[in-house]
């Protein structure tokens, strides 16, 4: 029971939307985009949608420098 | 080198266009790349003075200390292609109305500093003018590590991107990474107007 998360390993936790894994996985920065088994999720739904056992999470954080 | 396609690109650069938000480490390394190119036109977007503490990568002078950084830009890139028709803007992007300078151009470059700014201006350029191609930067603090940068494309975004850079908060700015990820973005925009070469 796990899932992916920028390829790392993270544990699955049932019934967890995407807002919550990425406090748990403590994603603080602004993000720019979150795709799951590389589909793009709207900002809107991140508190709506479920992450399913096994998903390929990716982040795409923007960090501070220019 | 092959006469043929160096005319026909130059050509094409000629009449194309470039916004860039942002004329610090990123947008003046990009911008004089541009301009190297013989890029048509270059609309340039920034609020902020030249100091001396900028001198260590962003493309200015020690004579240039206290002027606006886009007429600082202005005036190099007239030095080295005074054909690059050159508009410049001397504001400070707010929501709402961050894409009004960029209607009329081909590529917009985001080289802001920011994470938060950087974040709601790609949003505002993907919401308000989603015909745009709109290149990226995150992650380009620190040295070394040149190939942990990547390009990540998503639909017209495309980002220059080092997810394990750390934030210009808790770690350092040097010119060869900033100004390798600006001539990344310059090549990125490059490559949308010219197609990819092969």
């Amino acid at each position: 029971m796990s899932i992916e998360v920028n390829s790392i390993k993270v544990e699955w936790i049932e019934k967890e939307t995407i807002k919550q894994l990425l406090k748990r996985v403590k994603y603080t920065f602004p993000l720019v985009v979150v795709k799951i088994n590389n589909e793009v999720i709207p900002r809107k739904d991140f508190s709506k949608v479920i992450v399913l056992d096994n998903s390929k999470i990716d982040v795409i954080h923007m960090i501070s420098g220019g | 080198m092959n006469k043929d396609k160096f005319d026909k690109v130059k050509k094409k650069l000629r009449k194309a266009s470039v916004g860039i938000a942002g004329i610090g480490g990123l947008g003046s390394n990009a911008s004089i790349a541009l301009a190297r190119t013989g890029i048509g036109r270059l609309v340039l977007v920034d609020f902020d003075k030249v100091d001396i503490n900028n001198l260590d990568r962003q493309y200015y002078f020690l004579d240039q200390i206290g002027k606006p950084k886009v007429n600082a830009i202005k005036e190099n890139i007239r030095r080295i292609d005074p054909n690059v028709k050159v508009e410049t803007y001397n504001l400070k992007l707010e929501r709402g109305s961050m894409y009004h300078p960029f209607k009329d151009i081909d590529v917009v470059i985001e080289a802001l500093d920011n994470a938060i700014v950087k974040t709601e201006f790609i949003e505002e350029i993907l919401l308000n003018l989603p015909e745009k191609s709109i290149v990226s930067a995150s992650g380009v603090t620190g040295y070394g590590h040149s190939d942990r940068i990547v390009t990540k494309r998503l639909g017209k975004l495309y980002m220059c991107y080092d997810k394990y850079a750390l934030s210009s908060e808790d770690d350092i700015l040097m010119a060869p990474r900033v100004c390798l990820m600006a001539n990344w973005e310059a090549n990125l925009a490059l490559e949308i107007i010219l197609g990819e070469d092969k």
